[in-house]
């Protein structure tokens, strides 16, 4: 009887710990299915763009401006060039801003009016891109009375501004206090160690969130709809409506013929490599440690 | 003995009787201290009113986009008030605005993508935290992240020519099949429909849940685990009681991170849902978002009535995120700023 009930107690044990085992395995399997789960869609996504894009890819395609509609042939070479300008000027707007904000948040805004500052950042960087269209076409369109390449940089200038500036942010407070105490010490005025010191210790930092911000409004269609609104002829005027990679894209993609909805993977493809080599660009920058050398 | 003489024979006393007499040691030393570089006396007011002058752009253009919203739909809102955002009707040719469907097709879509995405991420973003063999770790992340830099355009592009005719040909038809029976699964297979919508959601809402995730578990201090491995838990015990249990409000943030993206997702949404403002239970019928509403009709739009009506439906989406990501940047900083994680313990 004794026996038969210490036996009784050890299969009880066992069970428990084969169960939480059992558990343990299942959810280790559940997380690496989840991992491959996610990767899934973006090999399969780069796999379709190589294999729909390189096929409808050639010289043509990234020399000429879009054919009438029904006619074989044509490229994207006007939208490349307007994307290109939009975003030169929108960087020559946001980045600046960007850089600004994010050094009085580092400097001077351990305080209300820094909070302040963080938290409308961050609630412009929530903002629909959409919305941000909207509201470009509002102030500037409807002054202006027509679509223009110089509404569309403003509109995705905007929208690099707060990843400009939380990204700086967070780079000048990696600047250790001892370098600005020494800058000081040596009786440089304030902002020449703002400038000269601070900025210039951390600019890979710095550099590596201006490439991301560039990387996300690259891509970025809604916000063009409404102010550089696409264009099928060339324009490089900031006072026109300009052609731009990503409306492009949207617009043959919707489109019902056949040859446009090929010219749109091509685009796809040019725009992925734009991005993913910028993005290759910062990762290189960091790993090469010149990031760490502002930390 | 030795004790005393050192303390009589205090070195400073030499020197500071000597400044007292000598005009020559101390003068200089007054005169540096209050010195400011000339350059600075002016250039430093200058330059902090320069980066704060772009600190108040900032604010400004947020207070500007408010603005300009209420301005621009001032007619809708006279003309409908509050029943706009109740009214299940959108009717460009009579003039008769609601948003409801619109509000409708968001949410299902937008929730029908947390569904998908939230256990995806957290497995993702826990396997790479926790379980994941050191080499494979960063290489994993870096995937994540990049699902994060496809355009929305390549997304809504990807939807229509690949996701849309699967969802058409296989996994509708089964869907119809297996759980017809709930009502969800009902009707023709498009393909093209709410159902897609939320799966191009899930996939672009991943990353941000994911890096989130990964962020607030990192911050769970490691003594949580040993103490929960020490006690004999196994590896998912741990996880779940050392960790997940001190992450979860975090947690919660980067979810409603990833909410307030999908709701103001535009372009792979209007490129994929249909863009039609009904309202079914079935998920393979087409749908509209506030988002793409704006984005197909906003050119078109005749009449003053008609733009207004998109305009107060922007600024409708604006309030929207503006509430659901202030909320999740509440509950991210409370966790990564290790504040009422211990209350929850």
């Amino acid at each position: 009887m004794d026996n038969d009930n210490h036996s009784g107690q050890e299969t009880h044990v066992w069970k428990v710990s084969f169960v939480r085992r059992l558990v343990n395995s299942a959810a280790t399997v559940g997380m690496a299915c989840a991992a491959i789960l996610v990767v899934t869609p973006l090999v399969v996504i780069f796999g379709y763009l190589v294999y729909r894009g390189i096929g409808a890819l050639n010289w043509s395609f990234l020399t000429q401006i879009p054919k009438p509609v029904g006619e074989p042939g044509g490229g994207m070479a006007n939208g490349i060039v307007g994307s290109a300008l939009i975003l030169l000027i929108a960087s020559a707007i946001g980045i600046p801003l960007g850089i600004g904000s994010g050094v009085f948040l580092a400097e001077y805004g351990r305080n209300r009016y820094g909070d302040v500052v963080r938290f409308t950042a961050d609630v412009l960087n929530g903002v629909p891109s959409i919305v941000i269209g909207s509201t470009v076409w509002g102030l500037l369109v409807v002054t202006q009375k027509h679509f223009s390449l110089f509404s569309g940089a403003v509109a995705l200038g905007i929208m690099m501004v707060p990843t400009v500036t939380r990204s700086t942010e967070e780079i000048l407070l990696m600047v250790p206090q001892s370098v600005r105490e020494a800058a000081i010490g040596l009786g440089i005025s304030q902002w020449r160690v703002t400038v000269s010191v601070v900025l210039r210790t951390a600019t890979a930092g710095i550099l590596t969130g201006i490439m991301l911000a560039f990387a996300r409004v690259a891509g970025e269609t809604a916000p063009l709809m409404f102010t550089a609104f696409g264009n099928q002829f060339w324009s490089v005027s900031p006072n026109q409506p300009a052609a731009a990679l990503p409306l492009q894209i949207f617009y043959y993609a919707t489109s019902a013929f056949e040859e446009l909805n090929r010219q749109a993977w091509a685009g796809a493809l040019v725009l992925i490599v734009l991005i993913v080599g910028t993005i290759g660009i910062v990762r290189l920058v960091a790993s090469r440690g010149l990031m760490k050398g502002a930390a | 003995m030795e004790a005393l003489p050192k303390i009589t024979f205090a070195p400073p006393k030499a020197p500071v009787a000597k400044a007292d007499s000598v005009h020559a040691v101390p003068r200089p030393m007054v005169r540096l201290a209050p010195v400011i570089p000339p350059a600075g006396r002016f250039a430093d007011p200058i330059f902090k009113g320069l980066v704060l002058a772009c600190a108040a752009s900032v604010f400004a253009i947020v207070v500007l986009i408010l603005i300009e919203l209420v301005s621009q739909s001032r007619l809708s809102l006279r003309a409908f008030g509050f029943s706009f955002f109740v009214r299940n009707i959108w009717d460009p040719v009579s003039g008769d605005f609601g948003a409801f469907p619109f509000i409708y097709g968001t949410l299902v879509s937008s929730l029908l993508a947390l569904i998908i995405a939230v256990p995806l991420a957290a497995g993702v973003a826990l396997f790479t935290t926790e379980m994941c063999p050191r080499p494979l770790r960063s290489t994993l992340s870096f995937l994540v992240e990049l699902l994060a830099a496809i355009p929305s355009v390549i997304y809504g592009l990807w939807g229509i020519f690949v996701l849309a005719p699967l969802l058409r040909a296989y996994v509708e038809p089964w869907l119809a099949r297996n759980f017809g029976w709930t009502g969800l699964f009902e009707g023709a297979p498009y393909g093209l429909g709410m159902l897609a919508a939320g799966i191009i959601l899930a996939i672009m809402i991943v990353p941000i849940i994911a890096s989130i995730t990964r962020e607030v578990v990192t911050a769970v201090p490691r003594q949580q685990r040993e103490a929960v491995l020490a006690l004999g838990a196994t590896r998912w015990e741990t996880l779940r009681i050392g960790v997940l249990r001190n992450a979860r409000t975090g947690i919660m943030g980067g979810i409603i991170l990833g909410l307030g993206r999908a709701l103001g997702e535009t372009i792979a949404v209007t490129m994929v849902i249909g863009n039609s403002p009904q309202i079914s239970k079935s998920l393979f019928a087409p749908g509209y978002t506030l988002a793409s509403v704006i984005a197909n009709e906003f050119t078109e739009a005749t009449g003053n009535l008609y733009l207004s009506a998109l305009m107060e439906i922007g600024l409708a989406l604006f309030i929207i995120t503006l509430i659901v990501n202030g909320l999740a940047q509440l509950l991210v900083w409370s966790v990564t700023r290790g504040m009422p994680a211990r209350a929850i313990g």
